[in-house]
């Protein structure tokens, strides 16, 4: 899932300082369960810049709702009259929830109320660490099911580098050494020579270093392949 | 109710377990042990169900002080609630300190069912600091208050309710 924390209670009303009627939106799926910007966090954020407001001059109106799903239009359309109606929607969704909703409806003024963190997962109640970079070429395959990408402080491929010490990495002592996890398994699974197999390059232009990415699924699609946006072409239509 | 100036009475609102905590205050009624009136006292089923909301909520609604009353560590009945309530407690004060109402008008104590003086110490302890901290600061800048309308502040019920005195102030 994708993981974020939520920002600055004074990053967030200096973010709102001109407007007299916000709108928190919450969003129901990856970052309620990693309890930033759920139901439970929209309505203590509301609270908190409420309280805040009525402390200084007083004049902002918070109210807060929570929908299903920022990231896609069906869900947002339900939060319509809601965003219409407010000066400035504070987005307690992703990076993604956020964008969202100045595309759906871009006459509205939208702040984020999180920092979007990474793709990871729960490791222990309240713990939550990254496992995952998107990088559009995945090499678990390689690495026995352990990312080098996300995982090693340099994405090295062929690590570990000369900094890791005890199983940790030389970034720090909180920091497990990818490569270190990835021999041990390795070791442990009867298969460390595997690690003498040659690969071709990673294609690296699947990650960020490609640009903005883009899928196109024609089969999805509800236009015949023909009609599809100019964008298209050379997608195998 | 006098919100402000010299006769202000503090509004306290305690949230306590349905086990061990309520109870304590039904033995310091029983023992005919006072403690501040203003304390309104919200039973949870279990101080696990502590929630930031609800005390956030408290003090919008017209709480000067907030504090939970819990199982003694190592005796809740659910095993563990008293300890999530803790440390809901610890991260609901530093919201109220990034809010600018200050943590320290939140707080938590741990009291079995016999422990009916230390019920009614809680809430003096409570009662005092919020006196020496003056009025929630909600209320200086922003509408004024009135003690019947805390919102969702309701009393603990009858047992309690009839044994609260008068503020000692
Ligand atoms: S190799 Fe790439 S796609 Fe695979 S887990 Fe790591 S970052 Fe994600
Ligand atoms: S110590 Fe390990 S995790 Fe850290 S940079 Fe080197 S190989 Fe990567």
């Amino acid at each position: 899932m994708i993981v974020a924390e939520q920002k600055p209670l004074d990053e967030i009303m200096q973010s709102v300082s001109e407007d007299k009627n916000v709108l928190v939106l919450g969003c129901g799926t990856c970052v309620t369960v990693c309890f930033a910007g759920g139901e439970k966090e929209a309505e203590i954020l509301a609270a908190s810049m409420r309280m805040r407001s009525e402390m200084s001059d007083g004049g902002c109106t918070v109210d807060h709702l929570t929908i299903q799903r920022q990231c896609e239009w069906e869900y947002l359309d339900s939060a319509a009259d809601a965003i219409k109606g407010a000066d400035k929607v504070v987005s307690l969704a992703c990076g993604i929830g956020a964008q969202a909703i100045i595309e759906r409806f871009p006459e509205a003024q939208m702040v984020p109320g999180l920092n979007t963190r990474f793709y990871g997962l729960p490791t222990k109640q309240g713990v939550w660490e990254e496992r995952c970079g998107g990088c559009g070429d995945c090499v678990l395959e390689y690495t026995d099911g352990i990312c080098p990408v996300s995982r090693c402080s340099k994405s090295l491929l062929n690590g570990p580098c000369g900094g890791s010490h005890d199983g940790l990495c030389e970034v720090s002592d909180e920091m497990e050494c990818a490569w270190h996890l990835i021999v041990e398994r390795m070791e442990k699974l009867g298969h460390l020579d595997r690690l003498e197999e040659m690969h071709e390059p990673k294609n690296w232009s699947a990650a960020r270093d490609g640009g903005p990415g883009k899928i196109v699924r024609e089969d999805l699609l509800r236009e015949p392949p023909g009609e599809v946006d100019e964008g298209e072409e050379g997608t195998g239509s | 109710m006098q919100r402000t100036g010299e006769c202000f009475e503090p509004q306290l609102t305690a949230f306590t377990c349905s086990y061990c905590a309520y109870m304590s205050g039904d033995t310091a009624g029983a023992m005919r042990i006072q403690y501040p009136a203003t304390t309104k006292v919200i039973k949870l089923p279990c101080t696990g169900k502590t929630d930031a909301r609800y005390i956030m909520s408290a003090f919008e609604d017209g709480a000067d002080g907030v504090y939970i009353i819990a199982c003694p560590i190592g005796n809740c009945h659910h095993v563990r609630g008293n300890e999530r309530a803790r440390a809901r407690v610890v991260h609901t004060k530093k919201l109220l300190d990034q809010v600018g109402l200050g943590g320290e008008r939140l707080d938590i104590f741990f009291l079995s069912a016999g422990m009916g003086e230390s019920f009614a110490q809680a809430a003096k302890e409570m009662n005092d600091r919020i006196m020496r901290l003056g009025p929630s600061p909600l209320r200086m800048g922003g509408k004024e208050v009135g003690a019947g309308e805390a919102g969702e502040q309701k009393n603990g019920g009858d047992e309690t309710g009839e044994q609260s005195v008068e503020a000692t102030q």
